[in-house]
């Protein structure tokens, strides 16, 4: 299978399924399996992170929780009910990780559950050392704007570590090893000392091929990420609104 | 694989801003605005070795509201070829799936902007009845325009005035208006707008905008575009719109500020075009710009009953060199008259 089918799908939904939505109410066991592989592959992080935040749990109960809403969310086809005319996913996810949260507080019978849910790896200490493996202080806790804004941010980082996961994957299949590593260099490294000189003379090649290859990269990363960002949006609507901002194109 | 810093994020939103124009005739030069639906370009064409301006949107695809506005957008500027419409060269889709259209560049100022160096009332309302010409052209071929304020007419470097930004606009009368099109385009410039009563058929608008959307800019929209009444909208909606861009023209005051008292001919103009009421505005732009035109010549404009003192008034200001040239001779007959009789 060549790099450019499975990055438009090869290994999640057939493409004339719309979304995650579809693949999920879907009739067949694989796809719906599919579905909450790829829901839970952009979402495990933003979850775990804001219950540790919002909720303020220990690490190990955090994990059990977000391994607990995944699998709620099969069992009480929570994303039958969802109605991309009434809210984005991502807010209707988030208002079921709270109930979630407070349903298992009150009935005090919270489980330790296995990894049956989905096929994707959960890196929980890699999401706990983003976090600074803080120990939450209940007087810091931030008010439920900034806990949104958050949860978000949080999302919208998942995403973007996806897509630039799908590039990687893309840019080996093609032999392009050397276009992400200048991608790595430029775009990820967060490094403002660096330019597209410095990464010339590096590579010892001309600055016009530093420039086409961020280019192409660029343009690779925006294709992958609209890609996955539109399997886990309910609708055309959503995915437009969902894109404009993720990329941070609202209207200014 | 390692977590994505703040930073890296925005330079990846950055990065993937630009648009892919691999396979077309343009080459990207920079970033000149950002409006509701996309983003504007400054762009080369490398075939006619000319600068224009590219306009696309931020997300992939052809068949969504926002690339059936753009791409209706463009197909009214094609259709509206007007010394004070900014003329479309090209439409089409991007690599990365991008709907986009190029048009002239304009270089030049925002109306806002350049008002400001504009002393002269007299300069402010010629300015003025040029857009006027450019909203009258466009509804004479069924366009309304629905968004006109300041931030969308350009002031280019040799004076010339241009109407942008045609996202919002909709099409009345498209079966009429496409077969004036077909016959000699000469002679639809020459053509009638159509009057009130014809424009208030809502049943011949184009449906394309007819889902009851608020869409408009706040103090230059009229009521009933605030209303959401899509259908109900004809050329009365654009002369609001013309009514607040004259007093912002006028007292450089947004419609929401407290504007300095005007000239009560003009302020009668201003307060016709904008009434609450569509049926007491201007039936058309031309009317509208007849007044005005009236008012910098010194006549009576029919927006305003004067009294005796006020018609007094004008006829000395507009016959003032005749009137002092008169008093002046008739001064002189009566000293002669003094000296004589000593």
């Amino acid at each position: 299978m060549s790099e450019d089918k499975t990055i438009q799908g090869g290994d999640r939904f057939p493409l004339t399924r719309w979304s995650v939505i579809d693949a999920a109410r879907s009739s067949d066991k694989a796809e719906r399996i599919r579905a909450i592989d790829t829901l839970c592959a952009a979402y495990w992080k933003p979850v775990y992170k804001y219950v540790r935040l919002r909720w303020n749990r220990p690490a190990d109960d955090a994990q059990d929780l977000t391994q607990g809403f995944f699998v709620q969310l099969i069992e009480r086809s929570l994303l039958e009910k969802f109605d991309s005319a009434k809210s984005r996913l991502r807010t209707y996810l988030r208002l079921c990780v709270d109930s979630f949260v407070i349903n298992e507080e009150k009935a005090a019978k919270r489980l330790k559950r296995g990894g049956s849910v989905s096929h994707v790896a959960l890196d929980f200490a890699g999401a706990e050392e983003e976090l600074g493996g803080a120990v939450m202080d209940p007087a810091s806790i931030p008010s439920p704007e900034s806990l949104e804004e958050f949860f978000e941010k949080e999302w919208v980082r998942g995403l973007f570590e996806l897509a630039v996961e799908d590039l990687r994957k893309h840019c080996e299949a093609n032999e392009r090893e050397r276009t992400f590593r200048l991608f790595e260099e430029y775009d990820l490294a967060g490094d403002e000392t660096i330019s597209y000189e410095k990464l010339a003379a590096e590579y010892g090649i001309p600055v016009t091929d530093v420039t086409n290859a961020l280019s192409w990269a660029r343009r690779e990363f925006r294709r992958v990420a609209l890609e996955r960002l539109r399997e886990i949006c309910g609708s055309e609507e959503e995915f437009q609104r969902e894109a404009r901002s993720v990329f941070g194109w609202e209207a200014k | 694989m390692k977590s994505l810093s703040d930073k890296a994020i925005e330079r990846l939103r950055a990065g993937a801003d630009e648009p892919d124009l691999a396979g077309t005739r343009y080459h990207l030069l920079e970033r000149v605005a950002r409006g509701g639906m996309g983003v504007v370009y400054s762009a080369e064409d490398e075939k006619l070795e000319r600068r224009v301006a590219l306009k696309v949107l931020d997300v992939p695809g052809t068949d969504n509201d926002l690339a059936n506005r753009l791409m209706r957008e463009a197909r009214v500027l094609a259709r509206l070829e007007h010394p004070g419409i900014v003329p479309v060269h090209d439409v089409g889709t991007l690599a990365d799936g991008r709907v986009f259209y190029t048009m002239k560049f304009v270089e030049g100022q925002r109306l806002d902007n350049f008002i400001e160096a504009v002393e002269s009332v007299q300069d402010r309302l010629r300015l003025f009845l040029r857009i006027c010409e450019a909203v009258a052209f466009a509804h004479a071929r069924g366009v309304l325009h629905r968004d006109l304020k300041p931030a969308n007419i350009m002031v280019g470097p040799f004076g010339e005035v241009l109407v942008m930004d045609w996202g919002l606009a909709k099409i009345l009368h498209a079966e009429a208006a496409s077969a004036d099109c077909a016959s000699d385009p000469q002679a639809t410039i020459l053509e009638k707008p159509k009057r009130q009563d014809d424009a208030s058929d809502s049943t011949k608008s184009s449906v394309i905008t007819g889902h009851g959307t608020v869409m408009g800019t706040p103090g230059y929209m009229s009521p009933e575009q605030a209303r959401g009444e899509i259908g109900a909208l004809d050329t009365r909606s654009d002369i609001f719109s013309l009514g607040a861009l004259l007093r912002f023209i006028l007292t450089q005051k947004a419609p929401s500020g407290i504007a300095p008292r005007l000239d009560r001919s003009l302020e009668a103009i201003c307060a016709k075009a904008t009434a609450e009421q569509r049926d007491s505005r201007y039936a058309t732009v031309q009317d509208l710009g007849q007044d005005v035109s009236r008012y910098l010549d010194g006549l009576a404009v029919g927006a305003h009953r004067e009294s005796i003192f006020e018609k007094t008034a004008r006829f000395y200001r507009r016959y003032r060199f005749f009137i002092l040239l008169i008093l002046a001779y008739l001064a002189m007959r009566v000293i002669l008259l003094l000296v004589l009789k000593r």
